[in-house]
Formats: structure tokens, sequence, C-alpha cells
């Protein structure tokens, strides 16, 4: 996934700084593979946030730097990391019973579709052929308290991925309380979705039309605060 | 006396029965038994089920094992990963099987397995097709799918550390599956880096209690198999 120029609304990394302000101090959080990930980097000075990862480490930080790598030592992306005071191990039995059973205050996970009722579809386009997998993505929604979305508002080939209902198979119904996409900030309520916050040098008119269902603007509607940030270290 | 150490790999593995159900340990190349499974592709059992969180990357571990067509079924949550061509393969030639779990199911139905629990009931993928064909039942409110325990007979594991009863501590964030794969299975064949003197480990740093331990066999050195694979090696 690379930036590309001229993009209409806010870039991934101030994606991740918008949904970063929504976690508060103290939180065990989750992030998915992807946009998610950069979420970290940006949450506000003075809060404590202990990141779990579903490969049994509780408390872990930036990736080491080059040469300090340690296979027995990585994120569920499988990518290497460092870790923090406090952390501790725990067998995969003990890391999704903090999933399934609500100790997890937040997950932030990227989706192919978020549908209206809050469905997510995140694991398979059901294509033909292609090899099933699921890992912890069906247990992560199901269970964390707060299922938060970050995406861009529409597909590399402009399609919506906010719909009336998912067309891909579901990772689970009716979960996500929140997107935030590169058009704003949207909640899924129980009236459908719900402009909270608008991008920068975005139009009400460009976010419904990029967007599958009805969605109504916020009567407090506010833009995204977020700041210019520097394009984020490629690879990330 | 009670002495479950073991000389070596063969001697560890020589009785494994053609269409033995297998739990293997490791979250990708993080706490896999690499030796253990080569000793198992040396050892010729056929027919296996195994039961294991990924399928494998490169030639060598558990894509070897793949590759030599001694898996019949694989149990599993993500068979896919960059560097995994051979289950694909063999699963689009219809030549192996394919079950796929949720990644928290699947460590609760090894945990289930090891603690005599037959079924249990959960939330991860209900609503989704991953549910379809087993029983749900509805819990304050809440639809909840019946999932069945998994038992193996056989369990390899690398840890750090074990003694004669079998007691052991593992390193870092390849614990993962290892302990509930223990008390899984059957037979618990577990590598260790060192085996100890009974009394050298702490009992408070015990993590898996000998009692789910059969056999404890030293590998000092045990290979990276991402190092493996970026020596274009290849097994046997």
């Amino acid at each position: 996934m690379t930036e590309r120029p001229n993009r209409l609304g806010l870039s991934r990394a101030q994606m991740a700084w918008r949904a970063a302000q929504d976690i508060p101090d103290g939180a065990y959080v989750n992030l998915g593979i992807g946009i998610p990930e950069l979420v970290a980097a940006h949450v506000p000075e003075g809060r404590e946030v202990v990141y779990h990862t579903e490969n049994g480490i509780l408390g872990f930080g930036d990736a080491p730097p080059p040469g300090e790598e340690d296979p027995d030592l990585i994120n569920a992306g499988k990518k290497p990391v460092t870790l923090l005071p406090g952390a501790a191990f725990f067998h995969h039995a003990d890391s999704f019973a903090m999933i399934r059973g609500g100790h997890i205050d937040y997950c932030i996970l990227g989706a192919m579709q978020v549908a209206a009722n809050g469905d997510i579809a995140n694991w398979s386009t059901g294509a033909e052929g292609a090899i099933p997998a699921v890992g912890g993505a069906m247990d992560l929604v199901a269970g964390v308290r707060h299922v938060l979305v970050i995406t861009e508002h529409t597909t590399r080939e402009g399609e919506p991925k906010l719909l009336e209902r998912c067309t891909y198979p579901l990772t689970a119904p009716g979960v996500v309380s929140r997107v935030f996409s590169s058009f704003g900030v949207i909640d899924v309520t129980p009236e459908g979705f719900l402009l909270k916050e608008i991008a920068p040098g975005v139009s009400l008119d460009q976010v419904a039309a990029a967007t599958a269902a009805p969605i109504r603007a916020a009567r407090d509607l506010k833009e995204v605060a977020a700041p210019a940030i520097e394009k984020e270290a490629a690879g990330a | 006396m009670i002495d479950k150490t073991v000389a070596d790999v063969p001697a560890a593995l020589a009785d494994v029965e053609d269409g033995a159900t297998v739990l293997i340990g490791g979250f990708g190349e993080s706490g896999s038994p690499i030796e253990l499974i080569h000793g198992l592709i040396d050892q010729g059992a056929r027919e296996l089920t195994v039961v294991s969180n990924n399928t494998g990357n490169g030639h060598v571990g558990l894509a070897a094992l793949i590759q030599a067509k001694r898996v019949a079924k694989m149990v599993c949550s993500y068979p896919r990963s960059s560097h995994s061509k051979v289950f694909p393969e063999l699963y689009r030639k219809g030549e192996i099987e394919l079950e796929l779990v949720p990644q928290g199911t699947l460590a609760e139905r090894i945990r289930a397995g090891g603690a005599g629990i037959p079924a249990f009931f959960t939330p991860t993928a209900a609503g989704t097709v991953l549910a379809e064909g087993k029983e749900e039942r509805e819990f304050d409110g809440r639809r909840y799918v019946m999932e069945r325990a998994i038992r193996g007979d056989l369990a390899l594991v690398r840890a750090e550390a074990g003694d004669r009863f079998g007691n052991l501590t593992f390193y870092k964030a390849g614990r993962n599956f290892g302990p509930i794969m223990c008390m899984a299975a059957k037979c618990a064949v577990v590598q260790v880096r060192r085996i100890v003197e009974a009394g050298e480990l702490d009992p408070e740093e015990v993590v898996t209690p000998g009692i789910f331990v059969d056999r404890v066999v030293e590998v000092p050195e045990p290979a990276h198999e991402s190092q493996l694979i970026a020596q274009g090696a290849s097994y046997p």
C-alpha cells in the first residue's frame, strides 16, 4: 500500500492520527495489520496504552533496530517487535480469552466493507479458488468491546466500502461502532451511518456519492482537525 | 524413577502411527518445532491430520511435511503467507483437505481438549459462513456457536528448558500454542534448547507442568525457518 498523491481527503497517517485521539489513557488495544499499525505512533502524549498481539504479548513496542530482530519476538503480522516495561507473555488460549472475554478495550482494524448496520467484512472476498484464511479476525470483532475501523472511503477502483449491506462474507454482524475513513469520522448508529467529522477539502456531496448507503451529517458536524503529517515510513 | 528425557529425535518419534492427529506448535516460525517436524518426515507416518495455526513456509518444517504428502488434512486458521507455496498448490489440486478455524476458536478447542471439555459455545463466527452446519444457541440475547474440542494423538512443541519430569519453560512469544497442545495430546513430545536437572527450574517459573508432557528431547541450537528459507534450504 503506497500513499497516492492528490488523493481526496485524509492520508493514511492522518486517519491513524484521528483514530489515536479516541484511545483513552490506560486502554488495552489490539491493532490490525496495515493502516491500524500506524495508530500507536499518534497516541497523544501523556496517555499510556498497552498493546496486545494475538500471538501472546501484552506491552510490545516498535520494531527493533536492524540486526536485533528475534524470530520469537514478533506481532500477529509476523513482524519483529520489542518489549516495553511491564510486558507479559502468555499462551494462545489466554490471549484469546483476553479478546473473547471482553478484556481488550479497543481493536482497530482495516476492512474491505462496513455496512450501515455495523456488519464488517475483512477476511475474504469469497472469490472462487482463493485460499480461505481467517486468522484472529472473527475472534477480535466478536470479542473486543469497541471495534473501530480505519479504511480508505472507497477501494482503489473507487467502489464504495461503506454499504447498506456487505456483499463479501461477514467477519461478524453488527459489531462496528465507528469508522475513520479518508473522508471523515462516521459513527454506526441504530439509524445507520452518521457523519460526525468531515475531512478538509471534502464536500458532503462527495461523501454521499462515495457511500452506498444513506449517510446523515451530524448536527454538530466538525472538520477533522488532523495535523499535516509527514508521509509515513515506507513499508509501514 | 521418572525420566521423560529421550536420547534423540528419532527415539522421541519412533512409534507415530499412520492416520495420527498431530498438534504442531508455532505461530509462523515462532515456536515452530522444526527439528521434530523433520524427524516426523524421517519417521515416515502418513495420512496425518495436522492441527497448526499456519501451513508452513518455503520447503522446510511443516511445509516440507506437507510437500512429502504425509498430511491428508490441515486444521488451521491461516493457511496463507508470503512464503507459503506448498499448501496452496496442493489445496488447489484438491490433494489436501482444509478445515478453517478462527484462531481463538482453534486455541480454545485445543485447550478444551486438554481440559476434558467436549464442546463449548463461542460468539466467534456466529452469523458467518464459518458457523454453517454448527449448532447455535442464544444465551442472554446473543448468538453462540458450538465448537468441539480437539485432541491429538501426538503434539510436537518447542520450549526453552525442560527437566526429566517434563516441566517446561518457554522463550518469549514462541510459547504460543505450546502449553495447550501439550495438554491436548496423548503423547506430547517437546524439543527444548536445554535439559536441566530436576530442581533447577524454579517451580514459580514453570509454564507447563510435567504432567502434560511425555517426552523431552534436547535440541540445543534449533534452526530458524526464515534463515533456512533465505539459504534456499529444503527438507529432506
